[in-house]
């Protein structure tokens, strides 16, 4: 009924504004699928065991990743133990203590800004900071990557803190519980999802992450355990393809596309598993 | 027990930040670490350097960290590494903050250009006005009908001023890229059928073809013997006045010596010692 | 006992505020650390000389640290990168947020966030082995590692962003007044447009300025396609951007050289506040509205 009252016109307006949506969908996700596909046939065939178990030797001439993983397990475990109890504490603050409007937001301006900062500045700022001060190693880098993943911690923390009803809180205070009980019964635990879900941002930020790392963290691709790690300049695996690509020998080339494809098969798992997260905490707090 | 858990995670960042940091200060000191820093041009050298060093004296840790010439040089002088890494001759100046040079290693810089290009000999003329944009299309030097692309360094690159000295066009070069590293530009080479560019002889690939220069192909003979004539220096940076400590001296007195040879050869350079 | 639990309340409470305030600590420290390194460049050179300079060589007998070229270069490749990305993305955004059946949404969300994944270099890797020779094939030019070549990857780099922030506005927009229209008559894509999008404005456009600072602040792609030599702008030229300046000279650097290059960080870390501001005020109004 309705559709013939529409003229001509007017339809093949709508069928145009219809295609050129399409259209667009459809160049962005060829985009995307031409450039998975286009690093995973060219970098699965690399992806050996011995490329991923051995560490690389320049008297064979052969490249192992195996220190570039574990530094970047380690540059993420340093970053999060750091950043977590920053971000959720400030996030506490804006929405448990916070009572001067003003300076909630400034710090809410602050973290804005902090998240708009490209990461080559913090890879400057980092080096002069950190790098300067005791030497490039994993700790500097780490350092660095506290201060830009400190918004994305704090943001995540503080929206699911804002999904704890008030009714718990003001329950809680009826009884007689300080604030602070409060915040440690009542709230802290209302916000571990968010706490999850910032991990894993974060985590994937980091994986991804080169240009604040290069003039922080160092280049080496020495074997290491974590302490000893942290102190000592390391390459995580961002950082190795960028190496490996830039100064290319004997495989250094293939070595580069195979980093890149375990790369991308990563970015899909904290995709798929912030995804997953983010369900399950949505069932449970809908129980 | 959830305050427990939260703050056992503070501390344990708070004494994972304390260790860490005395780590990072010691790492020059310490005997028994060679800390070194410096020229990525020289990273298959050192490497393979290092971990022979390694494999024979296992006590010490040899780290290497390939930041460029101009921030070894600055390593040394403000004692964050124990040798510096440079693949250009130390300036005047930089001798006479307290530093010396040792030469290591010769390396050839291939002049490269895409495998499909019919040019396969120029002079070091040629080269120069090439790069100078005087010749601008491949016809002029026995290529093909097409305009010459030229591919090189950034400023402040070991290569580019060893390639710029040689062929004297230091501030002279109308690049069409200046790329921030030799896979770089092999890549670019590779991908573009008028382009030349110059690249450390370690770095070559199949897939871009290294041109022979007066009728000297690059290869350790020619760079030994002087008949390739585009070459620059591997040095070794120190302190002039510091002495080593004892591991960085064995290490020092390991790669000048003649078992040294032939893993820098093996890594695509030249032994001079 | 109630004086003691005071004082202790009163210690957290302390503790929480210091917390809160790290991120306003970190954004001074960061301003701080980049004025004192980038001002002294600066008036060495002289201001005039610094920004409105066309030419930059940094290493030569007689330097000249002009950065004209880099800034013209970051204003054309980002607002490059907008003219192409914008359009895409937020069509994109209006089929995935309005028209789109759920597994198709689903699956094309998942391509868009594997998208914004992808580390930069990987970008820059495949710029150099598939778009530069295309571009160089494509528009019979000597060289395609150009200004041209790094808008296409940087219009690809800022899609997800603008296309995740579009889509939550558009997603925001009350039912009712989809409904209202439907109601009068309109189809469901006139409503889409002419509706929700227009309901959706103040997010969109900070979808588009938070695409603004992805782009101004990418280096490490567009290093790889653009060629890299101090040029004024030009669309098959080889360029050098604010960001790529900084990134490619800083390693092997010293010197004037060295602090024209923390200059250069002062300039785009002013031009990313500028940014943010105008991100702050659309989101605000958005809040509000």
């Amino acid at each position: 009924m309705r559709n013939s009252s529409i003229s001509t016109a007017r339809k093949l307006c709508i069928r145009l504004m219809k295609a050129l949506c399409l259209l667009s969908t459809a160049v962005t996700c060829g985009v995307a699928l031409f450039l998975i596909g286009y690093v995973l046939v060219k970098g699965v065939p690399n992806v050996t065991w011995e490329l991923l178990s051995t560490k690389p030797s320049y008297l064979e001439g052969a490249i192992g990743i195996l220190p570039d993983i574990l530094n970047t397990v380690y540059i993420i475990v340093a970053t999060l133990l750091i950043v977590l109890p920053l971000g959720v504490g400030a996030a506490i603050y804006l929405t448990e203590y916070a009572r001067n409007k003003r300076l909630a937001a400034v710090i809410e301006y602050a973290a804005e800004t902090l998240s708009g900062i490209p990461s080559i500045i913090f890879g400057l700022v980092g080096m002069l900071l950190f790098a300067n001060t005791f030497g490039s190693c994993l700790l500097a880098g780490a350092l660095t990557l506290v201060i830009m993943n400190l918004p994305t911690v704090m943001r995540t923390a503080q929206e699911s803190l804002k999904t704890v009803p008030v009714s718990l809180r003001e329950g809680a205070f009826g009884l007689g519980a300080g604030k602070w009980r409060v915040v440690r019964t009542v709230v802290l635990p209302g916000c571990v999802d968010g706490v999850v879900t910032g991990c894993i941002l974060s985590a994937g930020r980091i994986l991804g992450e080169s240009a604040a790392l290069l003039f922080t963290a160092g280049f080496a691709h020495t074997l290491n355990g974590f302490f000893t790690g942290l102190g000592s300049p390391g390459a995580t695996l961002t950082v190795a393809l960028y190496l490996y690509a830039k100064e290319p020998g004997p495989g250094g080339a293939e070595a580069s596309f195979a980093i890149a494809a375990i790369l991308m098969a990563l970015t899909l798992c904290i995709n798929f598993a912030a995804a997953l997260v983010g369900r399950y905490f949505k069932k449970r707090s809908a129980l | 027990m959830k305050k427990i858990q939260k703050w056992m995670g503070v501390a344990l960042a708070a004494a994972l930040s304390v260790t860490a940091l005395t780590g990072c200060s010691q790492q020059a000191k310490t005997s028994g670490t060679v800390a070194a820093d410096g020229s990525t041009s020289m990273e298959k050298v050192i490497g393979a350097l290092g971990e022979a060093f390694q494999n024979e004296n296992s006590g010490v840790t040899f780290t290497y960290n390939p930041t460029g010439s101009g921030s070894g040089i600055q390593a040394v002088q403000e004692g964050r590494c124990d040798i510096g890494l440079s693949s250009r001759d130390l300036k005047d100046e930089e001798k006479a903050s307290g530093l010396t040079a040792t030469v290591l290693a010769l390396d050839g810089i291939a002049v490269i250009v895409h495998p499909d290009n019919p040019v396969s000999d120029l002079d070091v003329d040629a080269i120069a006005r090439l790069y100078t944009g005087e010749i601008t299309n491949w016809k002029d030097v026995g290529g093909n009908d097409a305009s010459v692309v030229l591919i090189g360094r950034e400023a402040g690159s070991g290569t580019r001023d060893g390639f710029e000295s040689i062929t004297g066009t230091a501030e002279q070069c109308q690049y069409r890229q200046e790329l921030t590293s030799a896979g770089d530009v092999v890549t670019a080479v590779s991908q573009n059928p008028d382009a030349i560019g110059y690249a450390s002889l370690s770095n070559l690939s199949d897939s871009v073809k290294a041109l022979s220069v007066e009728g000297a192909a690059p290869s350790e003979e020619t760079v030994k013997d002087g008949s390739y004539p585009i070459q620059r220096p591997f040095v070794l940076v120190t302190k002039t006045d510091a002495p080593l400590s004892g591991a960085a001296q064995a290490f020092f007195d390991f790669a000048t010596s003649a078992d040294a040879a032939p893993l820098i050869a093996k890594a695509g350079a030249v032994a001079v010692h | 006992m109630r004086k003691r639990q005071q004082l202790g309340e009163t210690v957290i409470h302390g503790i929480f505020l210091l917390l809160g305030l790290i991120t306003v600590g970190c954004v001074l420290l960061i301003t701080v650390y980049l004025v004192l390194s980038g001002i002294p460049a600066i008036r060495r050179i002289g201001l005039f000389d610094f920004l409105l300079g066309d030419t930059w060589a940094s290493t030569a007998a007689s330097p000249s640290f002009g950065i004209l070229p880099f800034i013209l270069t970051s204003v054309y490749g980002t607002a490059g990168a907008i003219l192409f990305g914008v359009p895409v993305g937020f069509l994109t955004a209006v089929y995935l947020a309005k028209l789109a059946p759920p597994r198709v949404k689903a699956v094309a969300e998942g391509a868009v966030s594997l998208l914004a994944g992808v580390p930069s270099v990987v970008y820059g890797l495949v710029g150099m082995l598939v778009l530069a020779p295309g571009v160089r094939k494509l528009f019979h030019v000597p060289d395609g590692s150009s200004l041209l070549s790094a808008i296409v990857v940087l219009a690809v780099m800022i899609l997800p962003s603008i296309i995740k922030v579009s889509v939550t506005a558009l997603e925001a927009v009350p039912p009712e007044y989809e409904d209202a229209s439907l109601a009068l008559g309109a189809a469901p894509v006139e409503t889409y447009f002419r509706v929700s999008v227009p309901a959706a404005r103040s997010g969109i456009a900070a979808a588009v300025v938070l695409g603004v600072g992805r782009a101004i602040g990418e280096a490490m792609a567009v290093m790889m396609v653009s060629g890299n030599v101090p040029n004024m702008p030009s669309l098959f030229q080889s360029v050098r951007f604010l960001t790529t300046a900084v990134a490619s000279e800083m390693a092997y650097s010293s010197g004037l050289q060295r602090q024209a290059l923390f200059s250069i960080a002062l300039v785009l870390y002013l031009f990313v506040l500028l940014i943010n501001a105008a991100l702050n005020f659309f989101l605000k109004r958005d809040k509000e509205g």
